[in-house]
């Protein structure tokens, strides 16, 4: 957590409302956005940052002068779930050579869901590397295509190499119900994986 | 990844002049951060110039995240961050939670609350 230059006093807040935010990532095509956009009450929204080609973090593209810069988009919904509390749930842009975005965006989440594509399993490796390597609490989700290959859940489990402890649930990205599951189990690992960390007295996650 | 432009510096040139060179916001605000702005701090900030002005449009009478105001705005999210900053300093808008909770007893008790909202959908 890098809130270094973050001062309460000074900084004017107001304690009023809330947010909170989960992270959808998966390889490209893999259903994020259609997940995002099944629970979201606005039509998901598209957020850009200029990066250099180096792939360092932007923000500041004065002190690259001359360098080559992208652009990096990634989308987000949003739930007002109460007058002082709103969930945001932001999509990873696809590849995972955006890190410095990808940084950026699991800052303070819950906990994210890593969407799997049965015809493309290995995209997720990714990913999942990833929130292992970051500590973010994380259930995987298989969204199962039509004409797909029909694994059982546990085949993916062992295929991906994904721990016991890990959820791993089916969804369909395009049924809210379905979205509100994947949702659910997010939330619920991520408060178990709090509370046993909490028990042994190691730091709390935040990403 | 996008490259509409093939000289960046069309991408660049007027974020950088947005934020009169500056890149380092004065204080770090989350993506989900949300910020307020009153019909007061609205009007105050027509004399903050078009850009702020766009920004505490898009936050009255509804909490917006620097997401969403970089969203709603098309500005580049570093520049959005720089303004939302130096807005919440100039008490132009109102910041409500910089950084998510800490505490184990306070991050609780948020996944709680979270986690019952997910419920009510
Ligand atoms: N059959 C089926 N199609 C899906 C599902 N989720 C997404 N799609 C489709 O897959 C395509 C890519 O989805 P998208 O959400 O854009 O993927 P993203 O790149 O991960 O954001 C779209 O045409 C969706 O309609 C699903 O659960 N089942
Ligand atoms: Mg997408």
């Amino acid at each position: 957590m890098d809130f270094a230059g973050y001062d309460p006093a000074g900084g004017r807040q107001s304690p009023g409302i809330v947010s909170a935010k989960i992270v959808v990532a998966g390889g490209f095509g893999v259903g994020k956005t259609t997940l995002v956009g099944s629970i979201s009450e606005i039509t998901p929204l598209t957020t850009e940052a200029v990066m250099t080609a180096a792939g360092v973090g932007i923000d500041d593209p004065s002190k690259v002068p001359g360098k080559e810069t992208t652009t990096v988009a990634m989308d987000f919904g949003r739930i007002t779930m109460a007058q002082d509390l709103i969930l945001y749930l932001f999509g990873t842009p696809g590849q995972t050579r955006f890190w410095f975005m990808w940084d950026e965006i699991i800052r303070g989440a819950v906990g994210a869901a890593v969407l799997v594509d049965t015809r493309r399993i290995t995209d997720a490796f990714a990913p999942l590397d990833y929130f292992e390597n970051r500590n973010l609490p994380y259930v995987v989700a298989l969204n199962r295509f039509d004409g797909a290959p029909q694994y059982e859940l546990e085949e993916v489990r062992e295929a991906l190499a994904i721990s016991p402890q890990v959820p791993l649930v089916m969804t369909d990205a395009r049924h809210r119900e379905s979205v509100k599951q994947v949702l659910v189990t997010v939330v619920e690992h991520a408060m178990l994986r709090l509370q046993a960390e909490h028990g042994r007295g190691s730091p709390t996650p935040v990403g | 990844m996008d490259q509409r432009r093939a000289d960046p510096r069309g991408e660049l040139v007027r974020p950088y002049a947005v934020t009169r060179g500056r890149t380092e916001p004065r204080q770090d605000i989350a993506l989900e951060a949300v910020l307020t702005a009153s019909p007061t701090q609205v009007a105050e900030s027509r004399f903050a110039g078009h850009d702020k002005h766009r920004i505490a449009t898009v936050c009255e009478g509804r909490a917006q995240s620097l997401a969403e105001i970089a969203a709603y705005t098309r500005m580049p999210l570093g520049v959005a961050r720089v303004l939302v900053a130096d807005m919440v300093a100039e008490s132009l808008l109102t910041l409500h939670t910089a950084a998510p909770a800490e505490g184990f007893e306070e991050r609780m008790e948020l996944l709680g609350r979270v986690l019952s909202g997910l419920r009510r959908l």
